[in-house]
């Protein structure tokens, strides 16, 4: 097929464009994983280092023999287990069970879920049931207030309407119970969704930032974004507490941007599975989210 | 007790139909107690919903109290619409609604469109893995919190230290101040969202268009039709109502401008500008202590924010399609 000149430029001038805005989504990445891997001595003397001539780890180094630092990783990473894990159990067996025609009432418990995507009563009132149930401070009063909303719940819905209500019916015929059915038959059978849905509420129990600022005073139990946000209004990264005396504290930018780099890690790593689950049903969490 | 409650009601005009009221009742009842492991896996569910998210809704009532902590809930004293005339009277309701406007506004004129022309461009690439490529770069910064975004913003834009004014010196410009800068501050705000979510706004519309039949470029094709009218008289109009819809339920949620997001890019320069509803509520309520206030205040936002959704949702099922619900 013939191809015009015009149309010739265009699919050039296509691939650069997108090119660059590809390079525009990576680049702030690209430079805080460079900053943080310089030497200090060179980052003193150059201050904008696009390559560094000497790579050095001092950064990560004297990061990770913080104390307060470590704990944050700790704290962050409890929340993305333990809080994916009891996101996961609620939200799929109140999903599943919503899913099943012969519950009876389910029209009327769906208005109840969907009213609560519609209205939200403010972080005020959340806030006082956090404290007359005394768990503030509690790394339990982050995971509870966000351990599902209508959206998943809805979501998830709709995905185990796909699964055929004989194959239940044919398990209850093996002697299965409903818990026992969905526990043997349906979890497997979506095991992949389920995966999906995991990896999200990990990523944003990894990222979680507001409820832990509002529910946990105790510095001593700030997940990462918390410890990330207060060494970048704090200049002097005094809230790393005492690291290795022995290690000649790097500049705090460079501290920050090794903090940052970590912080992004794990996001990056769980990356490639969460994308492959895109096409499934995802997609509607992005319109709706 | 609450999905026993509701079956029964429900069983009248399920089951009525085919028997006698109270044979039916009896028959749900039959059948609620066969399934009752069903029900059992829905009790946590139900639990979370009622403590988690019905209960701080029966909190609102402290708007209309004077809240005090040591007195508690039933003890306090009530007010009225006393909270709600305090903050219709004060200055800084109209400052909050402006920079909530101006924010949205901002989000709708800037950033609305470009996910639609990413996903047009995207469309036109011929190499299949570059095209993915190119995907997987501009969906990642979707996954990356607000502290993370904050961070990577100072970085990049700090007045001495800043890379991009680095560059800009470089060339020949003078540097630019955006961080503490009233001007600059909602467009800041407004590339930040860009960064984060463009790529993420495009999935939508390339599901659109990979619906497209096929048959229909070839058909344009045959009249001549070059690369940019087949975008125009056959993507476009393909994808048109989801652009419709889109923008219509964007409407619906004007009032929401991400707390994190200002929170953290918040100073003392901007503060004028960047005193938003959620972030006004946090620093009076939490750090000042005026529950029943800013509870006001809050709830002056969701009922607006609900009014906004229901019209937003109806006006898109009046163009036939369906709405958030």
């Amino acid at each position: 097929m013939k191809i015009s000149v015009g149309e010739k430029i265009f699919n050039v001038a296509n691939v650069v464009i997108l090119g660059l805005t590809a390079i525009a989504a990576l680049f702030p990445i690209y430079y805080v994983v460079i900053v943080s891997f310089t030497a200090p001595a060179e980052f003193v003397r150059k201050t904008i280092v696009l390559w560094p001539e000497t790579w050095s780890l001092v950064s990560y180094r004297y990061l990770l023999s913080a104390p307060p630092f470590m704990r944050a990783i700790g704290v962050s990473s409890f929340l993305a287990v333990v809080g994916t894990i009891c996101s996961l159990l609620i939200s799929s067996s109140f999903a599943y069970s919503l899913s099943r025609n012969k519950f009876k009432g389910r029209k009327t418990i769906l208005m109840f879920v969907l009213f609560t995507i519609l209205f939200s009563p403010g972080i005020i009132p959340n806030y006082l049931l956090v404290k007359e149930l005394g768990l503030i401070n509690s790394l339990w009063a982050v995971i509870l207030v966000s351990l599902t909303s209508g959206w998943y719940v809805i979501l998830m819905k709709g995905f185990y309407e796909s699964i055929p209500d004989a194959l239940v019916e044919a398990a209850a015929i093996d002697g299965c119970n409903d818990i026992s059915a969905w526990v043997k038959i349906v979890l497997p059978l979506s095991l992949p969704s389920i995966a999906a849905f995991g990896l999200f509420f990990a990523v944003s129990n990894w990222n979680q930032f507001f409820n832990a600022l509002l529910y946990l005073n105790d510095a001593g139990k700030w997940p990462i974004q918390v410890l990330l946000q207060n060494m970048l209004i704090d200049s002097s990264a005094s809230s790393l507490g005492d690291a290795d005396p022995l290690i000649k504290p790097p500049p705090s930018t460079q501290l920050k941007m090794a903090a940052v780099v970590i912080a992004i890690a794990p996001i990056v790593c769980v990356y490639p599975l969460v994308q492959k689950h895109f096409a499934k049903g995802v997609m509607i969490g992005s319109v709706k989210g | 007790m609450l999905e026993h409650e509701i079956s029964v009601q429900d069983s009248g005009n399920v089951s009525g139909k085919l028997h006698k009221k109270r044979g039916g009742v009896q028959k749900v009842l039959r059948e609620m107690m066969r399934d009752k492991y069903l029900y059992l896996l829905a009790i946590p569910g139900i639990l979370y919903f009622i403590l988690f998210k019905y209960v701080p809704m029966y909190g609102i009532l402290i708007a209309f109290q004077d809240f005090s902590p040591y007195l508690g809930f039933s003890a306090s004293p009530w007010v009225g619409f006393e909270h709600f005339s305090r903050l219709f009277t004060e200055d800084a309701f109209w400052v909050l609604l402006r920079n909530t406007l101006a924010i949205s506004s901002l989000n709708l004129l800037l950033f609305f469109p470009l996910p639609i022309v990413l996903s047009l461009l995207l469309n036109e690439l011929k190499n299949q893995f570059y095209k993915r490529t190119i995907q997987s770069l501009v969906y990642l910064p979707h996954f990356l919190s607000w502290v993370i975004i904050a961070s990577l913003t100072l970085m990049l834009f700090g007045k001495t230290d800043g890379v991009v004014n680095y560059f800009l010196n470089l060339l020949g410009f003078e540097s630019i101040d955006v961080l503490t800068n009233p001007k600059a501050f909602w467009f800041l705000l407004t590339g930040q969202s860009i960064w984060k979510e463009v790529g993420w706004g495009t999935i939508i519309f390339l599901a659109a268009i990979a619906g497209v039949n096929t048959e229909l470029y070839e058909a344009v094709k045959i009249d001549g039709a070059n690369r940019f009218k087949q975008v125009w008289h056959v993507t476009l109009p393909a994808i048109r109502n989801v652009i419709v819809i889109l923008l219509i339920l964007r409407l619906g949620v004007v009032l929401e401008v991400g707390f994190e997001q200002v929170f953290l890019m918040y100073n003392g320069a901007v503060s004028d500008v960047a005193e938003i509803f959620d972030t006004y509520v946090y620093r009076v309520g939490i750090q000042q202590g005026q529950f029943s206030y800013s509870t006001a205040v809050g709830l002056f936002k969701s009922v607006v924010g609900l009014v906004l959704v229901v019209v937003s949702n109806k006006l898109s099922k009046r163009f036939g399609e369906e709405g958030l619900y």
